[in-house]
């Protein structure tokens, strides 16, 4: 019988933080700046500059410790890890490896097998490296140094996930928490959040941990399930052939869908680790803690718990709206302005998500206030446009921010109430189609629903069209 | 001296600082390294038990900024650093990841 192999799965997450300026400079960390518009002397490494810590990325960092249960460290430091490549211009990243911001944390995820814990073995506090464009033409690599210096958190978990499932359940946990934390954005295709895979392989049974590697370039939860799956063929027949693992840095090409060494970035990985003389050691005391516990929000599992009390929504809605920090503030705040949470809801999860997804928005982009949701929801409400040209007013409000009372005012889309226009229009409507008539009469139910069509056309949409059935009844 | 450093250590820490050292150069560096650690080891006689690791020499913690941009555009100022430039961009030798 063939051996069963078991995959054990460790997690580096890098995360950038999102802060104004970058972590040792007042330079700012805004994404899509022309190259080079972002950089001073500190963060492209000149002699004799200094940096000094952004207080914002350790208060986020010490946030996102607490919230993942970890132990924060009262007295940490920061180090030099030093490597030579041109995106890092001082030759030596500012890290964190004897004293790491944050220790010893675990998240609790759930996936169709169950609930674990997942341990986090540190997160510390580091600095972005620049961006290499390599020259087509000629035989040369352009350097951008905007985002060296961007603040990144990295979060290294234990090895304790055993498959795809729990790995993307660990980083949406991950993604969540850091989210609700107002931290980041976390968007893997955009780079904000970045996930290494370490994997390796042993037989059920065994003890020791079998020899691992390390996957990179993994931009999309798919990507990252579908190099798990490859690198565990790959080992599995590695071994099952009589050769061993080798202990590398693999790059994922998901196009191909497979990995391959890569280069590594100077033979020998020894970094030669010491304290950073520049930065003076960062010691937090009892009231610095409790300021960031005070300002933990409401988490994710907290919200949904509430909403089934509070609201009569779906649980499928509760489990939508809360996937989005973004689209949970925006619930709450439309309701607290008055509008009924279901009539709320399906806005969000019809037209919404509908827009979102037919343009390949983040529920996090969209951009309309509550004020203007819960403006549309009493015009309908209220009657006072009928539901076809709500749906008009909202895909305008979706592009664009604005006021739905005044847009409805101005294009003049208010359903008309005028009882005597309606009935004069619906004694026309009746004497230009006199099958139509005819065929209701003689039972066809159907037939009213082509005549409600065709006064609501007379009227240009304007009508209410419970009305408009209503008075046709009525005549007929 | 305590210390023989190896010609595959000096080989070694060449790689690493980037150095390109001459066979001289290399039996001098050799001679440097050992005499240095010959004086850490030195230092190690004393009897440091109960003692803290100190990282920096100064009494000074907790120097922070706050998250305000305080920095404009001065590419022109920080490229002319650059040996060479071009597109606004620092040009290094053909590098692969």
């Amino acid at each position: 019988m063939a051996k069963q192999y078991e995959t054990v799965i460790g997690l580096e997450v890098h995360v950038e933080l999102a802060t104004r300026t970058k972590i040792f400079c007042g330079c700012s960390t805004a994404f899509g700046g022309e190259p080079n518009t972002h950089t001073c002397p500190v963060c492209t490494g000149m002699p004799g500059s200094l940096p000094v810590l952004n207080k914002q990325v350790l208060e986020y960092a010490v946030a996102v410790g607490l919230a993942t249960g970890c132990t924060i460290t009262r007295n940490c430091k920061f180090d030099r890890k030093n490597y030579f490549y041109p995106d890092n211009p001082q030759n030596y990243q500012i890290s964190q490896l004897y004293l790491p911001i944050c220790r010893d944390g675990k998240v609790e995820i759930e996936t169709e097998a169950g609930r674990k814990f997942v341990g986090i073995h540190e997160i510390h506090m580091e600095e972005d490296a620049g961006k290499l464009i390599h020259d087509e033409w000629e035989d040369c690599s352009l350097v951008d140094y905007n985002r060296s210096g961007v603040p990144l958190i990295e979060i290294v978990s234990e090895p304790d996930m055993r498959n795809s499932q729990e790995v993307i359940a660990y980083l949406e946990k991950l993604r969540m928490t850091i989210q609700y934390l107002g931290a980041s954005d976390c968007k893997l295709q955009e780079g904000s959040m970045r996930a290494d895979v370490n994997l390796s392989v042993r037989e059920v049974g065994a003890e020791e941990f079998g020899t691992r590697t390390e996957m990179k370039n993994l931009n999309s939860f798919k990507a990252i399930a579908r190099a798990i799956e490859g690198e565990r063929e790959r080992q599995i027949d590695l071994l099952e052939s009589g050769e061993k693992v080798v202990q590398e840095t693999r790059r994922w090409d998901d196009n191909l869908g497979e990995s391959y060494a890569m280069r590594s970035k100077e033979d020998a990985q020894d970094y030669r680790y010491f304290p950073d003389p520049d930065l003076v050691p960062v010691v937090l005391d009892d009231d610095f803690l409790a300021q960031i516990r005070a300002k933990q929000p409401e988490f994710r599992e907290e919200k949904m718990l509430r909403y089934k009390q509070e609201f009569e929504i779906p649980d499928y809605d509760i489990d939508i709206i809360t996937g989005s920090k973004h689209m949970a503030d925006l619930f709450e705040a439309t309701v607290v302005l008055g509008s009924q949470p279901k009539k709320v809801s399906n806005w969000l999860m019809g037209e919404t998500l509908r827009l979102l997804k037919e343009k390949d928005m983040d529920p996090e982009d969209i951009c309309f206030s509550p004020e203007n949701l819960a403006k549309l929801i009493a015009l309908t409400d209220g009657k006072v446009i009928n539901n076809s040209v709500a749906k008009e007013v909202f895909e305008l409000m979706f592009e664009k921010d604005m006021d739905p009372e005044k847009y409805v005012d101005e294009k003049g889309l208010k359903t008309v109430n005028d009882e005597g226009a309606l009935r004069k229009t619906v004694e026309e409507v009746i004497a230009a189609n006199p099958q139509s008539v005819a065929d209701y009469r003689n039972g066809k139910e159907k037939a009213i629903g082509f005549l409600v069509g065709q006064t609501m056309k007379a009227m240009k949409g304007k009508a209410d069209p419970g009305m408009v059935n209503q008075v046709l009844r009525e005549f007929l | 001296m305590a210390n023989i450093i190896s010609d595959e250590t000096i080989e070694y820490v060449g790689i690493l600082a980037k150095l390109e050292l001459s066979p001289e150069e290399k039996e001098q560096a050799k001679k440097d390294m050992g005499s240095m650690l010959d004086y850490i080891d030195k230092l190690g006689e004393l009897d440091t038990g109960g003692v803290e690791p100190m990282s920096h020499v100064f009494p000074v913690k907790n120097v922070f900024r706050e998250d305000i941009v305080t920095n404009g555009d001065m590419r022109e100022e920080i490229l002319k650093n650059a040996p060479e430039e071009k597109d606004g961009m620092f040009v290094v030798p053909r590098t692969f990841e």
